[in-house]
């Protein structure tokens, strides 16, 4: 994956801290739909990630699983499988993968790609009902994707 | 009467909601006023065969005290705009000094339209749906303002026209002219829209009787509208709720009264054919 890229001015606004090391939604490497470096060029952490899972405006990951750990959150859903030991079925690059674009792991998944900038059909300003704009980026920045993918590392059975 | 398995408290209900264990329609029988006998769940039309057996609707997917509310006239805080609609059933307005009863008598002359819409008009070579309908009759029959699609007294109006309606199955016509309005309102409820990607499909034909978050995915029918939502207090038109459901997936909406979403209402509306008309219904 090259490492050398000029970053989009939408994702320079979206990402907190933006490092020399990002990979753009659009420059990710997937194999068998895992990615296996960190998008950020940062490790994770996994008490924000944990905060990320659980947050109704951020990864909001609980609308649709069931995660044991998160009891302190109302609420869970049953859309996808039960999070509980995803930290052991997965490799830390498979989970990468899986939260950056699930379709790439799970073909036609209805799990939304929370990091991805392309291909969408009437894209809006996020819940607003209006078109998007320019300040238009991925759901998670690159770091909240790292954070998340940590904190699924640690969910053992 | 309701046929309640257990009576629960405001707090039961809420405890209730988060359990995962209650998945799935609600086992229930509505029948409202003790009066109409409301079918609630049916096979599904033909053109849904390959997709799904069964069409359920949306009240079995609600809370025993919402559901309960839909049962009795008195209970449903939706029939008060029935009433208020009344009213202005007999109102003259507009530059030919007519009222609705000038030419339709009593608004029970027309049961069984609300059934049938949206649905082909031939003279104006559109489908219609009964907003665009009572917006006609009021330019072109009273000399009256058009109202607005979502308002107040719009809703009213088409809640007043689908009371007298509650028993009879939906029945909207698929082919013939309707059939190309139809195909499209189809493509757009398998699109998937927006930057969460989802389609109206993978939430109410996939998912339905699953959580998402806190709510409980039903069909999404639209044999109930227009819908009193306690979370809004007021009457819903089925083109808020869609407009409200392509919101949630982060895309640009479509507007209630523009062409795709006539579309989609027959399309929806005749995934409900066979279900009874319940409209003004409770929803949360
Ligand atoms: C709209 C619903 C939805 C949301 C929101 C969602 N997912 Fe998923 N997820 C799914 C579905 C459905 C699957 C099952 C894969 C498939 O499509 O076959 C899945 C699968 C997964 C898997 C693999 C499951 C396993 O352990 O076998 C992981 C890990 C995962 N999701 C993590 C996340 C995370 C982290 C988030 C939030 C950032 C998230 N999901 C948000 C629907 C969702
Ligand atoms: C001057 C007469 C006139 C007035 C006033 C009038 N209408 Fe109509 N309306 C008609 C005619 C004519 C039709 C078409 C009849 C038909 O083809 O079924 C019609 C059709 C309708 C239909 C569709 C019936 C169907 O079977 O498809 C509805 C609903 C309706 N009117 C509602 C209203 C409402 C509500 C009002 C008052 C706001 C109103 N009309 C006022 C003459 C009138
Ligand atoms: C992310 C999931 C999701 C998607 C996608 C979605 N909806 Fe919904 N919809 C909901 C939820 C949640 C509710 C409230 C609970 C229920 O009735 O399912 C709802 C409610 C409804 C209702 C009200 C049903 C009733 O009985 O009152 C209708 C109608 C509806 N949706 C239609 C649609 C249509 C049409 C689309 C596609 C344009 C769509 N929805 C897309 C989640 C979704």
């Amino acid at each position: 994956m090259a490492k050398t890229l000029t970053l989009s001015v939408g994702l320079a606004l979206a990402a907190t801290c933006v490092s020399a090391a990002e990979i753009a939604p659009s420059d990710v490497t997937y194999e068998d739909g895992a990615v296996a470096q960190s998008l950020s060029g940062a490790a994770g952490d996994a008490t924000r990630g944990r905060e990320i899972v659980g947050n109704k405006s951020l990864g909001n990951c609980v609308a649709c699983h069931m995660i044991s750990d998160q009891a302190e959150v109302p609420f869970h859903g049953e859309i996808g499988p039960p999070l509980d030991g995803a930290g052991e079925r997965w490799s830390e690059a498979e989970l990468r993968g899986i939260v950056a674009n699930a379709k790439m792991m799970f073909d036609g998944s209805m799990m939304p790609s929370f990091y991805k900038t392309e291909g969408f059909i009437r894209p809006g300003k996020a819940y607003t009902g209006k078109a998007a704009d320019d300040t238009f980026g991925p759901i998670l920045t690159a770091q909240q994707i790292e954070d998340v993918v940590a904190y699924l590392t640690t969910l053992k059975e | 009467m309701i046929k309640r398995t257990v009576a629960l408290g405001a707090l039961g209900s809420l405890l209730l909601a988060a359990a995962p264990a209650l998945a799935g329609p609600v086992d229930d029988t509505l029948v409202v006023n003790d009066e109409i006998e409301m079918t609630t769940r049916t096979a599904a039309p033909e053109h849904l065969s390959d997709v799904m057996d069964e069409v359920i609707s949306g009240w079995h997917f609600r809370g025993d005290e919402t559901r309960l509310m839909q049962a009795d006239d008195f209970d449903n805080p939706g029939m008060i705009f029935v009433e208020q609609a009344r009213d202005s059933w007999g109102e003259v307005e507009g530059t030919e000094g007519k009222s609705c009863a000038s030419c339709h008598n009593e608004p029970e002359s027309l049961a069984g339209v609300r059934a049938v819409y949206p649905k082909w008009n031939e003279e104006a070579g559109e489908v219609r749906t009964l907003e665009m309908q009572v917006n006609d009759c009021r330019v072109n029959q009273m000399g009256a303002e058009e109202l607005k699609y979502t308002s107040v007294p719009m809703q009213s109006m088409v809640a007043l026209i689908s009371s007298v309606s509650r028993g009879m199955p939906v029945n909207v016509a698929i082919d013939g002219p309707a059939q190309e309005t139809w195909e499209k309102g189809k493509e757009i409820y398998y699109t998937r829209f927006g930057q969460l990607e989802l389609a109206c499909a993978n939430c109410h034909e996939d998912n339905y009787g699953n959580m998402i978050r806190a709510d409980h995915l039903s069909q999404g029918q639209i044999n109930g509208f227009p819908v009193y939502r306690l979370k809004n207090t007021k009457l819903n038109a089925a083109h808020d709720r869609f407009k409200g459901c392509i919101r949630d997936t982060r895309a640009e909406t479509f507007a209630p009264g523009s062409p795709e979403f006539v579309a989609l209402e027959l399309y929806v509306a005749s995934r409900g054919n066979g279900l009874s008309v319940e409209g003004p219904s409770v929803r949360n």
